[in-house]
């Protein structure tokens, strides 16, 4: 019983991760109406920012950490501006060429800025476990946990109690109509990719403790993700949540106790997981079914 | 009498297709002005082209002003204009719908708004959280009435409210809009399909054929006009 919780417990903190990067697609895909391929990469490139702040410079975790999360935000404002803006007006495939594109972009830009080289990312938590009712729990997988669900739960506040979350999400279901009532819209959906990158940063530095950073970090966990938002729905916060939770314990649990699956057949399961869900319940679980007038 | 909307001459175009050749029409403070005319003829296009949501040139002017940087612009000046088809946000709850109303005004005055704008809308009070999406057609409408009174505009522009509803309750948005006419002195220029009623509303009218004015007038001298009675009123 106590192994089962600890699986449960690293499979949440995997989750979590998945979840913040999910949530991030879901942001974008509601706003601009495409799957930011470059999601994983600008979360890459924010994780190499944080550390080379507390490596090169000397800085300690947190303030890295928040120095980070603002740069990344307004790198995302800027991706936005400057290269997604100007090609909305074309056709969707066009949207996501560019993201394919920035994909490639920053990750050639991360490998000649940092080099190819694998590099070690201290963690904000200690690395012991801490005993509850008699089960040793990891810090860093509770950590991981509680940042995530913080973000989470700071976005929510955002959006439901804010003018300015309520404009953005006006903006994102119906542009038009928001520019009637006054929204700025292309500033929200500027917001919406800076929210995006923050979360993606946010990813990434959790990520980077636990598998080691390289420009790849976060290639596999984008995958993931794209699985935690497709299995949630993709147009659904919440779904995108729950999803990156029930896929980081399922695959957890699947790893420890089906035996043929074992660590290394998980992003099969994680890609099985997108095909069943687009055959069975294109929607997800918390998506409504698109319906369109013709 | 001084117009707080005039147009002078304005043209606009969907890609290729022309769809104002040059209207000239004005508002009086305080009034409701109507435009009429066929299916095609511009009516919806006149309203967008004041709020900027369609290309256009010529003068347009509120309160002596030139109106021009976009819809956002429009908003922020005071203009509330509710498309055609309702209007609303359908996937955001009522009360959401109404604080979007209220977003060019600054502060947290939106809930004392509310109420203000519930007087009209009594059923509104009750359905804060349901789904504008889940609304009928007539409560859409009017939900999309009250989030343009949010915003307490200098001007509220309409376009086809009676489109898909029934008569009832076509004659019930009628009567709040004049009610606010007369008690609150709110000019409002619509745009209607249905001749009859929005005569009765206005106290002028515009009548446009093929992107052109072809009769304006007081509702009166309309209402008398031959042409526009056995083309608009059908008797």
């Amino acid at each position: 019983m106590g192994d089962f919780l600890q699986q449960v417990v690293s499979g949440l903190a995997s989750g979590a991760i998945y979840a913040s990067l999910a949530l991030a697609l879901v942001l974008i895909h509601r706003a601009t109406g495409v799957i930011n391929f470059a999601q994983g990469e600008m979360a890459t490139f924010s994780t190499y920012v944080a550390w080379t702040l507390t490596t090169n410079h000397g800085w300690q975790y947190w303030p890295a950490f928040v120095v980070t999360l603002l740069l990344s935000f307004a790198g995302g404002v800027g991706v936005h501006q400057v290269a997604i803006r100007p090609n909305e007006k074309g056709s969707v495939l066009r949207v996501v060429i560019v993201t394919i594109g920035l994909l490639l972009l920053l990750n050639g830009l991360v490998t000649l800025i940092w080099s190819g080289e694998v590099r070690a990312v201290q963690s904000p938590f200690p690395t012991r476990t801490i005993d509850i009712g008699g089960v040793a729990f990891s810090i860093q997988d509770l950590g991981t946990i509680g940042v995530a669900f913080a973000t989470v739960a700071l976005l929510w506040l955002l959006f439901q109690y804010t003018k300015l979350g309520l404009a953005m999400r006006a903006a994102a279901v119906n542009p038009a109509e928001a520019r009637l009532v006054g929204v700025r819209v292309t500033w929200m959906l500027s917001l919406g990719w800076g929210l995006a990158a923050v979360l993606g940063a946010i990813a990434g530095m959790l990520a980077a403790p636990s598998v080691f950073l390289d420009p790849n970090l976060m290639a596999a966990i984008l995958i993931y993700a794209f699985a935690a938002a497709v299995l949630g729905g993709i147009d659904s916060p919440l779904g995108a949540v729950v999803g990156g939770l029930a896929l980081g314990v399922g695959l957890n649990l699947i790893g420890a106790y089906v035996d043929f699956v074992g660590a290394d057949l998980r992003l099969p399961v994680a890609l099985l997981v997108i095909l069943v869900v687009l055959v069975v319940k294109p929607s997800g679980i918390f998506g409504k079914r698109e319906v369109r007038k013709v | 009498m001084s117009a707080l909307l005039e147009l002078h001459d304005v043209e606009a175009r969907y890609g290729p297709v022309q769809a104002l050749r040059g209207v000239s029409l004005e508002v009086p403070e305080g009034e409701i002005v109507a435009v009429l005319g066929a299916n095609g003829a511009g009516k919806t296009t006149t309203l967008r082209a004041v709020s900027e949501t369609v290309r256009r040139s010529g003068r347009i002017e509120l309160g002596g002003k030139p109106l021009r940087g976009g819809p956002e612009a429009a908003a922020k000046a005071g203009v509330a204009h509710v498309p055609e088809g309702r209007g609303t946000f359908t996937e955001l709850d009522v009360t959401e719908n109404l604080r979007l109303g209220a977003y060019t005004r600054r502060g947290r005055r939106a809930d004392a708004d509310i109420e203000r704008v519930a007087a009209w809308f009594p059923w509104i009070r009750e359905r804060g959280t349901q789904r504008a999406g889940t609304l009928s057609g007539g409560e859409q409408q009017m939900l999309a009435l009250a989030r343009a009174l949010m915003s307490r505009p200098r001007l509220l522009m309409l376009d086809e409210p009676s489109l898909g509803l029934a008569p009832l309750v076509v004659r019930e948005i009628f009567r709040i809009v004049r009610e606010l006419n007369a008690q609150e002195g709110l000019t409002v220029l619509v745009v209607e399909q249905d001749a009859r009623i929005a005569l009765d509303a206005a106290s002028s009218a515009y009548v446009l054929e093929v992107g052109k004015v072809a009769v304006s007038g007081s509702a009166g001298e309309l209402r008398e006009n031959e042409a526009v009675r056995r083309s608009y009123l059908g008797y």
